[in-house]
């Protein structure tokens, strides 16, 4: 197969079928938790549920002092990185051109020396969470596969798209290719792994929230 | 050349090629002038953007020297006003550029009169003389 | 050079390039012009150029049999357009075209025979062009003579010392080959892989690039060096996107959003109207088109990517490299309508699980815990 036909393949598709495979594991998933339901609380209600629970989603944001304390550096790359990766992947132009023919809109995007910069701010961080996960005693004694597989889903694409921009080492066509690819791989492998608390923390959040609200309590 | 209303050139911001051109001429001239060391660049050979292959022309000039050559297609060769510094550019029968060389030399090889030639001058010359004779 | 003895035999009828030129009345100072234009297209540094002369002076005229399959002819007329040029129709004249369907005078019988002869006579020697793809579905789509291009690829292929697949049709199947390929179309390096194949892609290829690798063989007597794909370096080494004089614009992220507007007038990054540059390698960035005159890009249109394979199935002209080439939204509705079924009918089975466990539950007494 000729690198050519390897980039059509990715771009048609392996696109395809990998996100029908996201779309459809994120909605079974999400579908099942809804519909399970919780078990009927019987106790009187002593303060609003939605309200509590929204307001959880946001305020969630912020760790509190002690959860900082204990974990941070956790929280520091996990924040730098997940804002690097925003940034990257909504604010560079070909991803946006991306987005614009699925979603039929775009918006303006970032020069490429800032774009630049926070793909390399966000590799770093991802090393530095890969390397306290294997040397902080707790991190490493809760550490199992899907951890390191979900974090290397996650790393490949920056690092591949970074290559693929610059035209470091294999010709232009394989490393878009290979960047593509890279993002198929994460999306095949997010519905089965963590990577779904990018939908799930929501839920989690607003059902903290509104379980304090209902009781009358501050979350 | 172009005298539309698009102005595809923006100017400065795409002379990156064409100074150091200008730069590699110069130090040829000093090989020149130092130890008599003759060079040829190929104008063809580096990628210029529009208006580029004139700027280093027009920034050449010319000189005391124009020459013309008449062979598969025009040439023109003529001293820049840089002494030593000649522009050759060679045209096909339709007068398109087929390629263009700076050569950086007392005298470019292809003015001076050819062994080969000259050898079948005599010939004719010889042959010329001996028919008028009789 | 080395020449073999049954190369010798020949040449005394064709005699050295040198010889040719001369007996045309062609002057030594023509004849250095020629080599200094020659060398500049082979992208040769200036220093070499007495070297080139050295090697055209001796260089036995080749025969060429050129072979044309399905193809549009657009190959043969890039490279004719040089054909006034004096300086590259020597290139042309220095080899001696024994077969050519377009620019030959005979016809019929006359013409095949003449190939055969060429042939028998040069057997080991001449060189195979071949533009247009061959189909293998069925013969009868592409026949000459009665004879099908399949039979008449491998037949001549049998006794060239090298073929030169031009354009994108020779080289990787070309249009014929675009979806749904209804003739079977096949690249020439997918039928031959027992004889050297040079791929000159392009649709059609630069005629320069044409006559350069013609040029480097009657210098060299060799191929030039080639790619992964079989492509001469010295032309398809570099992609568009490297060499593009438009590349600070797609740096600083200017780019025209659609034609004629203000980015497009003010000459900016072609990325987003579907430029392929940055996948595409080719020369037209360096040696451009028309002598040098210009390429797609410099006159507005973004590079369609014609010297790659499948540039016709690449997604469209229009459609930026980063854009997928199916339709996604409606690939995720539909996948998000079939999961939504899912989902629910799973998330009821879960709760018809749930109430069933919990009406078998038998609650835990204090006499349990004592037994």
């Amino acid at each position: 197969m000729t690198e050519i036909e390897l980039l059509s393949w990715a771009r048609g598709p392996g696109l395809q079928i990998a996100t029908i495979i996201f779309v459809a594991g994120v909605v079974i998933r999400i579908f099942e938790i809804l519909v399970l339901g919780r078990k009927a609380n019987l106790a009187e209600a002593r303060g609003a549920e939605m309200s509590s629970g929204l307001k959880t989603m946001l305020t969630r944001t912020i760790p509190d002092r002690t959860t900082f304390k204990r974990s941070s550096v956790t929280i520091v790359s996990g924040y730098i990185f997940h804002i690097g990766l925003f940034v990257v992947c909504f604010f560079s132009a070909p991803h946006i051109l991306f987005l614009k023919d699925i979603i039929g809109f775009g918006w303006p995007s970032l020069p490429t020396p800032v774009i630049d910069a926070f793909a390399v701010v966000t590799i770093i961080a991802l090393l530095a969470t890969l390397v306290n996960r294997l040397t902080n005693k707790v991190m490493r004694f809760l550490t199992n596969f899907e951890d390191l597989l979900t974090w290397f889903v996650t790393f490949l694409p920056v690092v591949t798209g970074y290559i693929a921009f610059h035209r470091i080492g294999l010709t232009a066509p394989s490393l878009l290719a290979v960047h593509l690819l890279s993002v198929e791989l994460l999306l095949v492998v997010f519905p089965f792994t963590k990577l779904m608390h990018a939908f799930t923390l929501f839920i989690a959040r607003w059902y903290n929230g509104a379980t304090s609200g209902y009781k009358g309590v501050a979350s | 050349m172009n005298t539309s209303s698009f102005n595809i050139q923006t100017g400065n911001e795409l002379t990156w090629n064409a100074r150091p051109i200008l730069f590699e001429v110069r130090h040829a001239l000093e090989e020149l002038v130092q130890s008599g060391e003759n060079s040829i660049i190929d104008l063809r050979s580096i990628p210029l953007a529009p208006g580029e292959e004139e700027t280093i022309i027009n920034t050449l000039g010319q000189g005391e020297v124009h020459a013309s050559l008449d062979a598969l297609g025009p040439s023109e060769i003529y001293e820049t006003r840089y002494a030593g510094v000649w522009l050759i550019t060679h045209y096909n029968e339709e007068k398109a550029v087929v390629s263009r060389f700076i050569e950086i030399t007392k005298l470019p090889e292809i003015l001076e009169s050819q062994q080969e030639d000259m050898s079948n001058a005599l010939v004719e010359l010889t042959r010329d003389l001996g028919t008028q004779d009789a | 050079m080395k020449k073999d003895s049954t190369r010798k035999k020949e040449t005394t009828e064709k005699g050295t390039l040198g010889e040719t030129l001369r007996s045309r009345g062609v002057s030594r100072r023509s004849f250095m012009k020629f080599c200094a234009t020659t060398a500049s297209m082979m992208a040769l540094p200036p220093a070499m150029i007495p070297m080139v002369a050295r090697a055209l002076e001796n260089a036995r005229r080749p025969s060429v049999i050129w072979l044309s399959f399905q193809e549009c002819t657009g190959c043969t007329e890039s490279l004719t357009r040089a054909h006034t040029s004096t300086v590259e129709s020597l290139i042309f004249d220095s080899i001696s075209l024994d077969y050519h369907h377009t620019l030959q005078a005979a016809a019929g019988t006359a013409a095949e025979a003449a190939r055969e002869a060429a042939m028998e006579e040069n057997y080991g020697n001449y060189l195979l062009v071949v533009d247009g793809s061959i189909p293998l579905d069925n013969p009868g789509y592409s026949t000459i003579a009665g004879i099908s291009n399949l039979d008449m690829l491998t037949e001549c292929a049998k006794g060239a010392a090298a073929i030169i697949a031009v354009g994108t049709c020779a080289t990787y199947g070309g249009i014929p080959h675009a979806n749904p390929n209804p003739t079977g179309a096949v690249s020439v390096k997918q039928i031959i892989n027992d004889k050297p194949v040079i791929n000159v892609p392009g649709c059609p290829p630069i005629p320069v690039v044409i006559t350069g690798v013609l040029a480097h063989y009657l210098t060299f007597g060799s191929l030039p060096e080639l790619d992964h794909i079989g492509r001469p370096k010295a032309f398809y080494g570099q992609s568009i996107h490297d060499r593009c004089y438009r590349r600070p614009f797609y740096d600083k992220g200017q780019f025209a959003e659609t034609f004629d507007d203000e980015g497009a007038r003010k000459g900016w990054c072609l990325y987003k109207l579907g430029c392929k540059g940055p996948t595409t390698y080719n020369a037209c960035a360096t040696t451009k088109w028309n002598n040098a005159t210009s390429f797609p890009i410099e006159s507005g249109h973004p590079c369609i990517g014609c010297s790659e394979p499948d540039f016709w199935d690449g997604g469209g002209f229009y459609k930026a490299l980063s854009m997928p080439t199916e339709n996604l939204s409606q690939t995720a509705v539909y996948a998000a309508a079939g999961a939504v079924a899912a989902g629910t009918v799973l998330g009821a089975m879960n709760r018809a699980k749930k109430n069933a466990s919990n009406k078998i539950h038998i609650k835990t007494t204090v006499d349990d815990l004592q037994k």
